[in-house]
């Protein structure tokens, strides 16, 4: 039993340092504190291997991973237009900063589900990152 | 796809950030229509929307031209805009003239170009100062 454990507790380590940990985004609400504010039909199944925190969208556009969830202090519709172009499925506005209608309108015509947090962008990546989302992009 | 290559035309509107990226989004959804892989409609639409920003950015808008062929898409964004006076400068990551207005909305991080580079095949920049900037963007498909 006790070897059991310890495999488990093993392979856990492995996969949160070889970044292959997946979490629900039920389970990033739950740790960002977040609201949600626009949803998809598929919320529940989404889940996140990675996770990227920036203000400027150039570097965004630099990061390449799949099921991605970019965490920023920028409210902008370009926000939205950056994440679609990366196939980036949640982003999460950090330090308590809420999204205009004309967001959240191109948010849910892109499928895109938008979160807040009232956590600042380091706070909110930190968060994510002890919990086990230790998956990064891959830069050239 | 048929042995006939797709052809798409836009008009870029100037110093409309708020719409920039309509082109790039259109081009995005037609290419994942026709069944194009993910991963290569990621990045024709990436760099696309680059050289949208540009050109809204630095030109006050332009024009972009799309051919989707069998085993290729060349995206070209035109503009009249100022031009480029030192090329290899203006590709050096972190460089960037964008003004402070830009950098507020999230741009002029001084990548557009080296990312545009880095999701294309093939990028040709022909520019002349007080003329204007053409991009040609050639991203393959097999």
């Amino acid at each position: 039993m006790l070897r059991i454990l310890i495999i488990q507790t093993y392979i856990k380590i492995l996969k949160v340092k070889a970044g292959l940990t997946f979490v629900k985004i039920r389970e990033v609400v739950k740790i960002l504190d977040a609201c949600v504010v626009t949803s998809t039909e598929n919320f529940d199944d989404i889940e996140i291997n990675s996770a990227c925190g920036a203000d400027l969208m150039s570097d965004v556009m630099a990061y390449v991973k799949e099921n991605v969830l970019l965490l920023t202090g920028l409210v902008s519709p370009q926000v939205i237009r950056t994440a679609e172009m990366m196939d980036i499925k949640v982003v999460v506005f950090v330090r308590g900063k809420k999204p205009g209608q004309n967001i959240i309108d191109l948010a849910a015509e892109k499928g895109i589900c938008v979160l807040t947090t009232h956590h600042p962008l380091y706070i909110a990546c930190g968060k994510l990152y002890s919990a086990g989302l230790t998956g990064r992009g891959v830069w050239d | 796809m048929s042995n006939n290559s797709i052809k798409l035309d836009f008009v870029i509107p100037g110093n409309d950030l708020l719409s920039a990226g309509e082109a790039s989004s259109t081009v995005k959804k037609m290419l994942n229509q026709l069944g194009i892989l993910p991963g290569i409609v990621k990045r024709v639409a990436i760099a696309m929307y680059e050289a949208e920003l540009n050109a809204v950015i630095h030109a006050g808008g332009g024009e972009a031209h799309v051919q989707i062929d069998k085993d290729k898409v060349v995206v070209v964004v035109d503009d009249k805009g100022p031009g480029i006076p030192d090329i290899e400068l203006a590709m050096q990551a972190g460089y960037s003239t964008a003004p402070d207005d830009i950098r507020e909305m999230g741009f002029g991080a001084g990548m557009g170009l080296p990312n545009m580079k880095r999701y294309a095949d093939e990028l040709i920049i022909d520019s002349e100062v007080g003329k204007g900037t053409k991009v040609t963007i050639t991203v393959n498909i097999s």
